[in-house]
């Protein structure tokens, strides 16, 4: 157990080391001061409070679409839907935030509550046809994601679309649907605090409950969480379903923290961010927040390097994904491993061989 | 290391092999090992001794950490299976490697086709040279039936000719004989005596002590990865054997007194299911197990058994026929029904359905009680009770591991078991529905889930035992069924009464009793 743990967190930061170093050649290829956008790339960012606070607001959202896709990895569902669930679910905290009028704590929680529910609604869908049918929930998932962008898109421009706003906006929210701002000269927001309770409740969810037992199982695998009388149609449906939760209540989250009006006309990415950092935490809930942070961390120095030096931060991306392959590679160091496996087995044998006398 | 006077030529030696798997399991330790030209040497050991490990490396598909291969005086270099097969080393696995729907001919010619005109597959030449080596070996088979029709035994002739059209001179046989019927044992016996006076060498795998006494020159035995010397096979005991291969006096025979049978608990009722392939693979199944009997349940793999074990727990829904368990119809009800009737499953694939590798040995050990009442305050699973149940019953059922934390797939195939077995045992059952409980396990673990499964018996829980192995049918059950092609085609009221050979007659389906003979015993 110990070993796997340790050989798996290798695995991470050398992926993550490699990635760096090639963002290095890329930065000293392309750049005609390497050293000036290098600073701005790793160590500008962690120089002030409002990058700081730029890293953490940018952490909220990914820390819940990570749990989202955690959820439904655990599960073996391979289901995609995260991105549509989230704009769904900051579509829906929109509508309730515009057309109530509740008091301050009050408003933003049925608003934030109005999201999850969007969202578990909308990835029912994949859930039950797969559970049903047996319908891929990867190609439904991602099928859906178009779907709820352009019904989220419908709601807004028919309903809650402000005329008088120049581009197209909705309605000003609600101010008592805001969260509040926790982190002075950032626009860090409540949000975070929310998604560490949530981070939490998916850990005790998965380790510490029946359900959650019995979703591990069904991950794990299948045909044992049969044999054993678990009802696996059941997690099937219900891990999708809590997935698509948490990615709603991620964007109805995002929406009040960080917004006045709705403004997406292009779905913001984040549902796709929520895979990287779950990859990366390999699905473990108490990882999350720590790849979440480490990605904001990625794209607030891409963009600080991008506004300072004359590397854009497009290089940025590609680092993102060498690093997710690397991290995903399941045979990299596996040949080290095996060496140390050897050598500690040796180390083994002669011991429990010094205390006996060989005939 | 025994010294042998005899100047016999040493074909092929492995010195001081050490193996060790990536997940850390040392699997051979300084392994010595030879075998001279035209003997057929057993290879003898519990599992997770380290025998197919070492056969493995000897055939090329591992490579060991140290130690050195000699082929006729040469070090060897064996680097993959066609290397292995280029040097005169065949190998016969436990599962068949053929293309079901191709013809004994090519399957045979697999790799090495004849051509026509350097280009198109020379299918009668495929023939004729299918004809000859069955003739030159004495393997009589048909060179145009299509694989997929023949009986195991015919395939493993396939698969002993494959290796020896491929030039093999040393056949690497892997426990040949797990999936025999008795006549078909006896009938691969004398083709290897007879591929032995040929000048064949024959590496032996086996764990079954008999079968050893009666075919092999010399033996190797291995335990926990180390050599416990080459032996003479006629100036060893069965028992001397056997305590070589566990250190300790294991009982071949299983103690067991007069049962106490009670009422009944499972019936069924003309259970049928159907194949994908329209075929009913479990056909108008009746039997009946009381309280305190264990009734086994015989047959080569393959005829019916597993499916009959899917139905009675759930697994296999939906068919036709009735089944009551406690006089309750529990007929086309789920897998959780049937447990929540307080039936346990031993599943014939522990590391498919048994277990899931990847989980640790406390939630390997709570997935049929998680939900109980028992376990859980409010919302939350009382994880403190569940650890503490985990950890007694890793000390009631022996299970040699780390810690309750420990992931499944790092232990011996033998501790799997017992995880499987300790859940399925310990939740007062009063059906046990055991699906080959002791397959691949080591001696010491098998004897230990026999006495569990009787001293559950002689507590009044009914035991349904299907097993592929005659001698555990035969000396743990109170009644006998043999089935064939889905059918009951024998019982025996009494398992004592009937002899392995009249079972293996059955069993081919040579002999059947009639529906009178049958019925009269079984209403009886």
């Amino acid at each position: 157990m110990g070993r796997r743990v340790f050989f798996e967190a290798a695995r991470t930061l050398v992926a993550i080391g490699a990635a760096f170093v090639l963002a290095l050649i890329i930065i000293y290829s392309v750049s005609d001061d390497p050293g000036f956008a290098l600073y701005h790339f790793v160590v500008a960012p962690l120089r002030t409070t409002r990058y700081i606070g730029n890293i953490l607001e940018m952490a909220i959202p990914l820390i819940f679409t990570g749990l989202a896709m955690s959820m439904m990895f655990t599960a073996k569902q391979f289901n995609l839907g995260a991105e549509g669930g989230f704009f769904i679910g900051a579509v829906a905290a929109t509508a309730v935030a515009i057309s109530f009028d509740m008091p301050p704590v009050v408003l933003p929680f049925f608003a934030i509550l109005a999201g999850g529910l969007a969202g578990g609604l909308g990835s029912t869908v994949p859930a039950v046809l797969k559970a049903k049918l047996n319908a891929s929930e990867l190609v439904s998932s991602l099928m859906l994601n178009f779907i709820l962008f352009w019904f989220g898109i419908f709601l807004i421009n028919n309903y809650f679309r402000d005329e008088m706003a120049g581009a197209m906006a909705s309605h000003r929210l609600n101010p008592d649907a805001r969260l509040i701002r926790i982190l002075p000269g950032t626009r860090l927001h409540f949000g975070i605090i929310i998604a560490i309770l949530f981070v939490v409740l998916v850990y005790l969810f998965l380790f510490r409950t029946r359900w959650g037992y019995a979703l591990r199982m069904t991950g794990q695998n299948i045909k044992f969480a049969e044999y054993s009388g678990i009802n696996t149609t059941a997690v099937i449906i219900y891990s999708q379903i809590i997935g698509g939760f948490l990615a709603g209540i991620g964007g109805a989250v995002e929406l009040l923290g960080m917004y006045s009006r709705f403004t997406w006309f292009q779905s913001p990415g984040y549902g796709w961010d929520g895979v990287i950092v779950a990859i990366m935490a390999r699905n473990n809930p108490l990882l999350i927040p720590v790849f979440a942070v480490f990605l904001g961390y990625l794209r607030i120095g891409a963009d600080v390097m991008a506004r300072f030096s004359d590397v854009p931060s497009e290089v940025v991306a590609i680092i993102q994904g060498i690093m997710i392959m690397l991290v995903t590679a399941e045979r990299l160091l596996s040949g080290w491993r095996h060496r140390v496996v050897v050598k500690e087995q040796m180390k083994l044998e002669q011991l429990k061989n010094g205390g006996v006398n060989h005939g | 290391m025994e010294v042998s006077l005899e100047i016999m030529e040493e074909i092929l030696s492995m010195k001081g092999i050490t193996k060790v798997y990536p997940n850390g399991v040392m699997a051979n330790k300084n392994v010595d090992f030879s075998v001279r030209k035209g003997e057929i040497h057993a290879i003898m050991g519990e599992n997770g001794a380290g025998k197919s490990t070492l056969m493995k490396i000897l055939f090329g598909m591992e490579q060991p950490e140290e130690g050195e291969i000699i082929f006729k005086g040469e070090k060897i270099n064996i680097s993959s299976p066609s290397a292995a097969i280029n040097y005169g080393i065949g190998m016969v696995h436990q599962h068949f490697m053929l293309v079901p729907s191709l013809t004994v001919a090519e399957n045979l010619v697999i790799g090495i086709e004849p051509k026509k005109n350097n280009v198109f597959f020379d299918y009668d030449q495929a023939i004729k040279m299918t004809e000859e080596v069955s003739k030159k070996y004495n393997l009589s088979i048909n060179p145009k039936a299509v694989v997929d029709t023949l009986a195991v035994g015919k395939k493993q002739k396939i698969e002993i000719l494959k290796a020896l059209v491929r030039g093999a001179e040393i056949l690497i046989l892997d426990e040949p004989t797990a999936v025999l019927t008795p006549q078909e044992t006896k009938e691969l016996f004398e083709e290897l005596i007879n591929l032995k006076n040929q000048g064949f060498t024959i590496i032996f795998i086996s764990h079954k002590l008999k079968e050893v006494k009666q075919i092999t020159d010399r033996l190797t035995i291995l335990r926990n990865g180390r050599s416990m010397g080459v032996h003479e096979t006629k100036d060893t005991s069965e028992q001397e054997i056997s305590n070589l291969m566990v250190g300790r006096d294991v009982l071949l025979k299983v103690d067991k007194g007069e049962a106490k049978v009670g009422k009944p608990v499972l019936k069924t009722e003309k259970l049928t299911y159907y194949s994908d392939e329209d075929k009913p693979v479990v056909n108008k199944v009746d039997l009946e197990i009381k309280k305190g009997q264990i009734l086994g349940i015989a047959g080569v793999e393959g005829n019916g058994q597993g499916e009959l074990v899917d139905l009675l727990t759930g697994m296999k829904t939906p068919y036709s026929g009735s089944i009551w368990i406690n006089e309750k119809d529990t007929t086309n009800h789920s897998v959780k029904a049937v447990r929540n009737l307080k039936v346990s499953h031993i599943p014939e694939d522990r590391m498919i359905y048994g277990v899931s590798g990847d989980g640790s040995i406390e939630e390997n050990i709570i997935s049929d009680r998680f939900d109980k009442k028992k376990y859980n305050t409010g919302v939350l699973m009382n994880v403190k009770k569940l650890t503490e149940l985990a950890k007694s019953l890793i000390e009631d059922y022996n299970i040699r591991c780390a810690s309750e934390k420990q992931q499944v797939r790092m232990l011996s195939g033998g501790n799997i078991q017992k995880v499987v077995v300790a859940r399925e045992f310990s939740s007062e059952p009063e059906l046990i529905i055991a699906n080959q409980p002791t397959r691949g396990v080591d001696v010491g673990s098998t004897e230990f889930i026999r006495k569990q499964l009787v001293k559950l018996r002689d507590e009044g829980t009914a035991v349904l035992l299907v097993s592929a192995d005659l001698n555990e049918v035969m000396e743990l059950s109170d009644s006998l069924m043999v089935m064939y092609e889905g059918e009951i085609v024998a019982y025996f009221e009494d398992a004592t009464e009937v002899t392995e050979m009249e079972l293996g007659m059955y069993m081919l389906g040579l002999k059947r009793m009639s529906v009178e003979e049958l019925g009269g015993v079984m209403s009886g």
